[in-house]
């Protein structure tokens, strides 16, 4: 008989980092799904945060990965009302045509 | 016999893997956040299996209930068209693959190299032994009333931050349009409006 393990988290938070990570390449069209990828990276983050708390049974990592909820949630509103500006001057969102500071 | 934990581990991280991949690859942006609705709760699954049940119930509510439901609103606000995104897919594709698999085999090697030191479980600054036979959610308060109360006090006031600037962000002075200024009529005086005549008896004004 099998438990889950330490390492089944681990994977599946690396695996979800991943794909995260490979949909801020693909999507460089659409700035919303950037920061969807984004949430998806911070939820695998927060797994391993709890993965740990689990197995190492200390509580710390469940306030910490609370504290990440919080940033996260302060980082969507904030990207979004960007988003919502940048689209009512420019009527577009393409991640392509963003070069107005020249970086 | 399998255990029905791991059978249901399995279930919540492989629909959390495929939604993931779904978010990602969609062509509609409405079924992407569709799809991180449906990875989020069973993320939140996940963290019912890891004993955090305190933290699920957060995750369905603040982030279903607040946070995909924000990006919903702005998805249907924001006229996106998708264009030629295949072609779009094709020219990045390569790219992303190649910092995805990067990224993965880093990952991989970390894990399998990687080891927990004798030591870790000394380190622990809050065990969950000190909260036998409490609920997650009242040692989650316990713990962030006291140990954690200045920065649970930070993560507020960045809360705020991020709701005044959102707001200054979107905020909108249109021209052309007249508004009830409520300051400008609290602020009016009875000298500024009301003129008063004296009027000698016999005469008009």
């Amino acid at each position: 008989m099998m438990a889950i393990s330490l390492d089944h988290y681990l994977i599946v938070g690396a695996l979800l980092f991943t794909i995260g990570g490979v949909g801020i390449f693909l999507n460089r069209r659409n700035v919303i799904v950037i920061l969807m990828s984004i949430e998806l990276m911070l939820l695998a983050v927060n797994i391993n945060l709890i993965a740990f708390s689990r197995f190492l049974e200390d509580l710390t990592g469940q306030v910490f990965a609370l504290f990440v909820l919080t940033v996260a949630a302060a980082e969507a509103s904030i990207g979004l009302a960007i988003l919502v500006t940048y689209f009512r001057n420019h009527g577009n969102i393409y991640v392509d045509e963003m070069d107005m500071m020249k970086g | 016999m399998i255990a029905t934990d791991l059978i249901l581990f399995y279930l919540f991280s492989i629909v959390l893997l495929g939604a993931a991949v779904f978010v990602v690859t969609s062509r509609n942006t409405v079924h992407s956040v569709l799809f991180l609705i449906l990875a989020f709760l069973n993320a939140a699954g996940l963290f019912i299996l890891a004993h955090a049940e305190f933290l699920a119930m957060i995750l369905v509510v603040v982030y279903v209930g607040a946070v995909a439901v924000l990006f919903l609103f702005v998805v249907m606000m924001l006229n996106v068209e998708y264009g030629d995104l295949k072609e779009m897919k094709k020219r990045y594709s390569l790219m992303g693959g190649l910092v995805g698999g990067v990224l993965a085999l880093e990952l991989v090697v970390m894990m399998y190299t990687w080891k927990s030191s004798p030591e870790a479980f000394d380190l622990t600054s809050s065990p969950n032994s000190l909260y036998k036979g409490v609920p997650n959610t009242q040692a989650i308060g316990n713990l962030l009333y006291t140990h954690y109360a200045l920065i649970f006090q930070g993560a507020g006031v960045i809360l705020l931050i991020a709701m005044i600037g959102a707001i200054v962000l979107t905020l909108r002075q249109r021209e052309g349009v007249r508004k009830q200024k409520v300051g400008n009529q609290i602020a009016r005086e009875a000298k500024d409006s009301v003129r008063l005549v004296d009027i000698p008896s016999g005469s008009g004004i």
